[in-house]
């Protein structure tokens, strides 16, 4: 943290020193950011505590914001801005399928008030949905009047739920005060690039001043407001996450350039994420064949980039649609038809209530996980191995190993359990049988793991899974995934000690291109 | 020469009825649709058709050869 000049001058009034606000995030987000910059390693298990309230608040329950929060609560959007101000090469708006999950792409769209209606009639049947987003399927702020008629509907009707939208940030600049008189404190940027010559291969034009500009020219304008806009924000203390789309040969490298650039006009969290181009997606990038990044490369980067700011890897690229917990889709539950005949009862206090009732099993979750690390104390290795592990949600391992359809991906070293990402699968287990094509999908994607923990697994894939060299764990079904890692990690690390086994590094994994299925039926 | 919207391309991402300058620009049966009669090709307002420069599909705003050339009054 060495550029934090800014932000302190930035936001004098709430006399927040933000220095201390990036290092209590840090501590609270249990992210290893070991090395040469002096923030916490991943043994804190801080909290409310830690953080000051005022971003305590903000962040506590967003899951975008917070991979721990990420466990517990939910998330909507809502399509209400169609129109779009630029064209990236790794979009095509004409793509529409239910079982697609990628941005830019949604089943309907909505106006304000059927949007502020769907947000009520979610929040009432799910809790734990804490944050309303707008992100597209076009751009907000290319649409700013449905998109601020929204938030000023939701806020009136449901004011517990907190705001945020997504932006290409071209327009971002004129809207910046708008932002903050919704009290919109999140909004997240698509920085790809800051040198308009990488820029001109991902962006062919820009809507500009009543003109379409094109190449570098078009880049350049784009930058600059991206980054103007940052600053602004910033400036308000409103809470900036920056997505980059990892597209490698065009700015794989280039972004840790851009890490520090958004660092330095003080994002708070970058999510970078790998590129999402199959040819039937009919993108720029899907057509010419342009690849994605493999699992390694995607967490090499984003590594590299951890030393300098708090990284997002728990993002699951999700629709401008999407309803429930990161990694599930429950917006089939929630369509207009449904939603207009839903008899909407929305009550504050047994959401709070509900609520609390997640904060205290969090609490646990946290405890468990700083007893266990306790015994790690002492131990001495410099192995560091990768874990999968299937669950629902709430922190736990709780889902059969047939019926997930991601797994969550944890680094184990005598640090503790970190996580580092997920990995989407198609449902191994349809119906009730198992298929060997699937199960080599999930081994795929799984295959630089060293174990997969499970709630339950039957003795063939069981098996199988031994033979490709990953150990499938049941002993801890339903118990807390941090706590029982570090269980079972220690007990790795043992017999390595005693020759029992042989430590062996894995190999790399992919990232699935395909459709998420809406129904996990 | 009004424009017309190709409605098989459009993806009625409605782009370019905020843009119009005419307000010639609705949606209709899913899609959207230019009003030949209120349609100035932009002339006297930009120096492209606003229509044509933001629609994300190309080949989607083009030109309507069943109507005379925009002249300005």
């Amino acid at each position: 943290m060495d550029s934090t000049g800014h932000l302190e001058t930035g936001a004098p009034e709430t006399g927040v020193d933000m220095e201390t606000v990036m290092q209590q995030i840090a501590e609270h987000k249990g992210c290893g950011t070991q090395g040469g910059s002096g923030k916490a390693s991943c043994g804190s298990g801080a909290g409310e505590n830690d953080l000051p309230p005022e971003i305590w608040e903000k962040v506590k329950n967003h899951p975008c914001y917070s991979e721990e929060a990420h466990h517990h609560y939910a998330r909507m959007h809502v399509a209400v801005a169609p129109a779009c101000n630029i064209q990236c090469n790794y979009c095509n708006r004409k793509y529409d399928c239910a079982n697609e999950s990628r941005p830019g792409v949604v089943s309907e769209k909505l106006t304000p008030e059927q949007a502020a209606k769907k947000v009520l009639a979610v929040a009432s049947t799910i809790p734990q949905m804490t944050v309303l987003g707008i992100a597209g399927p076009g751009d907000p702020l290319a649409n700013p009047a449905k998109t601020f008629k929204t938030f000023e509907l939701i806020s009136k009707t449901a004011p517990d739920i907190k705001l945020c939208l997504s932006t290409n940030g071209l327009a971002l600049p004129d809207h910046v005060d708008t932002i903050a008189k919704y009290n919109v404190d999140h909004v997240t940027i698509t920085i790809n690039m800051i040198d308009p010559e990488v820029g001109a291969k991902i962006y062919p034009w820009i809507f500009w001043k009543h003109k379409r500009v094109e190449g570098v020219e078009a880049a350049r304008i784009l930058t600059e407001r991206q980054l103007q806009g940052l600053e602004m924000l910033t400036e308000r203390g409103i809470l900036c996450k920056v997505n980059s789309v990892m597209i490698p040969g065009v700015n794989d490298q280039h972004l840790v350039e851009v890490n520090k650039a958004v660092k330095s006009r003080g994002a708070f969290l970058h999510n970078i994420m790998p590129l999402i181009s199959a040819p039937e997606h009919g993108t720029v990038f899907g057509l010419t064949g342009q690849r994605g990044p493999t699992a390694q490369e995607l967490k090499a980067l984003q590594d590299s980039c951890e030393g300098e700011m708090n990284m997002m890897r728990h993002c699951r690229q999700c629709r401008a649609d999407a309803v429930g917990l990161l990694g599930e889709d429950r917006s089939e539950e929630f369509t207009t038809d449904k939603i207009m005949a839903m008899e909407v009862n929305y009550d504050i206090e047994t959401r709070k209530a509900y609520q609390a009732a997640v904060e205290l099993e969090r609490v646990a979750k946290v405890e468990a996980k700083k007893e266990e690390l306790e015994t790690l104390a002492g131990v001495a290795s410099d192995i560091k191995i990768l874990a999968a592990v299937a669950t629902k949600g709430s922190g736990l391992i709780n889902e059969h190993f047939g019926h997930a359809k991601e797994f969550q991906i944890y680094e184990l070293s005598t640090s503790g359990a970190k996580f580092v990402g997920h990995r989407r699968v198609d449902l191994y287990c349809q119906g009730g049988y198992g298929d060997e094509d699937s199960l080599e999908t999930v081994i795929r994607a799984i295959n630089d793991c060293h174990a997969v923990f499970v709630a339950k697994i039957g003795g063939c894939p069981k098996g199988d899974l031994a033979k490709a060299g990953i150990e499938a764990v049941d002993e801890y079904a339903h118990e807390f995934i941090e706590k029982s890692a570090i269980g079972w990690f220690k007990a790795y690390l043992e017999k390595v000690k005693t020759g029992e086994i042989v430590h062996e590094a894995r190999g790399d994994a992919a990232i699935r291109q395909g459709a998420l299925l809406a129904t996990a039926e | 020469m009004a424009y017309k919207i190709v409605s098989s391309q459009c993806t009625s991402c409605s782009a370019c009825e905020a843009e119009c300058p005419n307000m010639a620009i609705s949606e209709k049966g899913g899609t959207f649709i230019i009003d030949p009669a209120k349609c100035t090709e932009c002339i006297g307002h930009f120096d492209t058709p606003q229509c044509v420069a933001v629609c994300p599909v190309d080949e989607t705003c083009v030109v309507d050869k069943n109507y005379p050339r925009y002249q300005a009054p």
